[in-house]
């Protein structure tokens, strides 16, 4: 059994309202100091693997197929065994 | 600077424009100046190869207020002191790279358009075309665009009151995204787009700006595109919440004396909103790029100035109300800042702190070379348009049951609901027909008025014969709005086509808006705004040449509004319009869904009499006007079997008639169905125009039948409304709750893959 940890987040050059709006609340609350904010999102899938490349090969096609929007979205992720 | 080929293609301009340039400008341009040129000199901002066609448009009434090209979106006087603007706009390239953002930064485009102008967007409409979804690309491509268009609009609070969505192999990979706003001003308030004043502030309000979208007029709306992957760092993405923000300050800004214009930042960001505005006034301007506030680092003036960045306002403001304006705009928590100022020597200077990098001539920058290409009919065309209805059988009694039902839940014909329960169709409450009917009617608050909004579009009828296609989309638009009791008012377009260089596409683009122009005169409707969109083309060549038409109606009474379901037991069921005919040609066969689904044709010619239509649409507006017309329905898609069907799920009853396929004519103009030879299918699937659906108490029978003498109109008996089944006797028996089934699941089941 593998856990994969995975990371998605927006291309540096595409906007992120999110993170803009994280950071106006931030700003509101006295978090002056905050520069930036980008938000993504952090998935856990945990596999029956076969081997650690084949399963690093799979979870690379899911996040290339659902878990990111590869046009607008980077993607990495770590991967153990459990 | 050495320019070569490369740099020009990069910006879309051709090497005889680029001596153009030169020669306007007395030297070869700087970059920016390039880039600016490319931009506002594209087909998406410049109109190149269609400002000469769109001229054919008429674009006057007594109600028009503000014609296309004015301002940002037509304007026409509703009476009580307000006005209805209206605009639609498509975003085809940007959804067919990235469906979601594509679809939901039109949205918010458009919006932009009508509260630009000081009025209050009300109603979203938008006309969607798609490749088949038996493939997964195109799938995924209506799913994201239905998604991000509701996601937009239904954060904004602005609801979608309906549209129109058809599916074609053409539009495979290049689907058609048009969206439509509607807004509603005092007429005091309405502001205009022009820059003007020498000394007047210019001031950008709402986001940052980044790096998005760049290149997306020249590039992605002005040339085909294959290979897909190389253009995708121009995806912008949409913040629908802060466009709510700008919405409220622009309009609390209308409302003050403290601006002379206003203009929203669209295609080619910044460049073409100051230009536009500077050409509109008359006069020059001077702008910084380094006070424009950045989301990016190291941003070139080329990119700052080119950026498509969403959610920005460029606003002309008075001398002195600067600081106003900015507290305004504080309130709503809205960043604006002062960038530059206009000047009256209609120079165009754009500058990065001391150094000047562009200083062009805005009378050269807002006057793009004009091309009138040559158009050639296409030789295809004859052998599509000739088609003999006796090359197919006819349909058999007992295949009338399975057709009407596979055609009912085929996705082009099938309930529409599974996309627009999607839209917030109701908020701010004023939607007093929701969708799925002809057209969408909302009341306007404080006046007992109503307006009625459709969209219309016929690609295949437009491909089979591009002149009468486009006559037969500008009247079935308003057959629509008239089948909900209104008077039909004014039109906005948009004109989707392939690659106007190639002659065949041109020859399409310049029948399709001749006969639009036709119908348009005919039908005594002005085209107040619109937009072209061309080089849809994908992998097999170009998308059918697909005209959408927006087009608003009014009613002076709102609850005299007329729907399109069967009301109560014992109505009458008639058909106002053209009756059956045996001239060749006129069996409503060709371009039919019938045709396409059943025997794979997609061929003949669609036919129409404006005049006929002239009077039904007179006709039935008198008797809905009357009181005397329980239910109105457009007989259009699918045929008379299909339109019955509809009307009785709509209203959760049956009918009961006899279609004989005989007709002869009485001299009155009131016809009775007998005698042979007019085949099943024609009758029963047939799409013939001028035809409307509509039922009424008996005793309402005598009045109707003496205005539809008086506008000789034919009139044929159908059948009643009652019980639970559609029957048509010798043709068709079918539980209503069996035809109901294959309509509403239609396009879920192909939605989901299970077609």
């Amino acid at each position: 059994m593998y856990l994969a940890k995975v990371y998605v987040i927006l291309k540096p050059t595409v906007n992120d309202p999110q993170g803009l709006t994280i950071k106006g609340a931030l700003h509101n609350l006295g978090f002056s100091e905050v520069s930036q904010v980008r938000a993504g999102k952090y998935i856990e899938i945990k596999i029956d693997g076969d081997g650690m490349d084949k399963t690093r090969e799979r979870i690379g096609r899911m996040c290339h197929e659902l878990l990111a929007n590869p046009v607008i979205e980077s993607y990495s992720f770590d991967l153990e065994k459990i | 600077m050495n320019i070569t080929k490369e740099d020009l293609d990069k910006v879309a301009l051709s090497e005889e424009e680029y001596g153009l340039i030169i020669q306007g400008l007395g030297r070869e341009p700087t970059e920016v100046e390039l880039g600016i040129l490319g931009s506002l000199w594209s087909e998406h901002c410049g109109y190149k190869h269609s400002k000469p066609l769109l001229k054919l448009l008429p674009s006057k009434s007594k109600r028009v207020m503000v014609e296309p090209g004015e301002e940002n979106a037509g304007v026409v006087d509703i009476g009580d002191g307000l006005v209805v603007v209206m605009k639609m706009e498509s975003h085809n390239h940007p959804s067919a790279v990235e469906p979601f953002q594509g679809a939901a930064t039109g949205i918010g485009g458009i919006v932009r358009d009508i509260f630009t102008m000081g009025a209050r967007p009300i109603a979203l409409m938008n006309s969607l075309c798609f490749g088949p979804l038996s493939q997964v690309h195109n799938r995924y491509l209506c799913n994201g665009v239905v998604d991000g268009i509701a996601a937009y609009g239904n954060c904004l609070g602005i609801p979608n009151v309906g549209g129109e969505i058809s599916f074609s192999e053409c539009y495979s990979t290049n689907p058609l995204v048009n969206v439509l706003c509607l807004g509603i001003a005092h007429e005091g308030e309405l502001v205009s787009s022009s820059a003007g004043g020498e000394g007047n502030l210019l001031m950008l309000a709402g986001a940052d700006t980044g790096r998005d979208g760049i290149y997306g007029a020249s590039g992605l709306a002005s040339r085909t595109f294959g290979g897909d992957q190389e253009l995708r760092p121009t995806v912008q993405v949409g913040n629908p919440f802060l466009e709510k923000l700008l919405i409220e300050a622009c309009l609390e800004l209308a409302r003050t004396d403290w601006i002379v214009g206003m203009q929203d930042l669209g295609a080619a960001g910044l460049t073409s909103s100051a230009i536009e505005s500077a050409a509109k006034g008359g006069c020059g301007l001077d702008l910084d790029v380094l006070k424009v506030p950045r989301r990016e680092e190291n941003m070139t003036p080329y990119e700052v100035m080119l950026s498509e960045s969403q959610e920005r306002m460029l606003l002309i403001v008075k001398k002195g109300y600067q600081d106003r304006v900015k507290a305004l705009f504080d309130h709503w928590e809205v960043p604006s800042v002062v960038i530059g100022q206009v000047t009256g020597d209609g120079m165009a200077v754009i500058r990065e702190g001391e150094e000047i990098t562009a200083e062009v001539p805005v009378s050269l920058l807002s006057s793009p070379p004009l091309y009138r290409p040559r158009a050639r009919k296409p030789s295809w065309l004859g052998e599509v348009q000739s088609f003999d209805a006796r090359s197919v059988p006819d349909l058999k009694p007992r295949q009338c049951n399975p057709t009407l039902l596979q055609l009912l839940s085929s996705p082009n014909i099938a309930s529409k609901e599974a996309v627009y329960r999607q839209y917030d169709h109701q908020v701010m409450n004023n939607s007093v027909v929701l969708p799925g009917s002809d057209a969408a009617v909302l009341r306007v608050k404080g006046t007992r008025k109503g307006l009625a909004l459709t969209t219309d579009s016929n690609g295949k009828y437009c491909y089979l014969d591009p002149f009468v296609g486009g006559v037969i989309v500008v009247a079935e638009a308003a057959r629509n709005l008239v089948c909900s009791g209104a008077e039909p008012m004014a039109i906005t377009d948009c004109l989707n086509f392939g690659d106007p260089e190639k002659k065949e596409v041109y020859y399409q683009l310049r029948e399709c808006v001749k006969g639009i122009a036709r119908a348009c005169r005919e039908l005594q409707l002005p085209v107040i705004s619109g937009n072209v969109s061309l080089y849809n083309e994908a992998r097999d060549g170009a998308i059918y040449p697909t005209p959408v038409i927006g087009m608003v109606g009014l009613l002076d009474d709102v609850s005299t509004c007329c729907t399109t379901s069967f009301k109560d037991e014992g109505d009458l069921v008639f058909l106002l319009g053209e009756v059956l005919s045996r001239d060749e040609g006129r069996d409503g066969l060709g371009g039919s869904e019938y045709l396409e689904m059943s025997h794979g044709l997609v061929r003949g010619r669609p036919s129409i009499d404006l005049a006929l239509e002239r009077r039904v649409q007179r006709c039935l507006l008198e008797a809905i006007r009357a009181g005397l017309v329980k239910s109105a329905h457009d007989c259009s898609h699918g045929g008379l079997a299909v339109t019955i069907a509809e009307s009785c799920i709509a209203g959760n009853i049956g009918f009961r008639g006899g279609i004989s396929c005989r007709l002869e004519e009485q001299p009155e103009g009131e016809t009775k169905a007998t005698s042979a030879d007019v085949r099943l299918d024609s009758v029963l699937f047939g799409e013939r125009q001028s035809r409307i659906v509509i039922s009424l108490t008996r005793s309402a029978l005598v009045k109707l039948s003496r205005i539809t003498r008086k506008w000789r109109v034919p009139l044929a008996f159908l059948g009643e409304v009652g019980g639970q089944y559609l029957v048509v006797e010798g043709y068709l028996d079918l539980p209503l709750a069996r035809a109901k089934k294959s309509w509403k699941g239609g396009l879920p089941r192909a939605l989901s893959g299970n077609a």
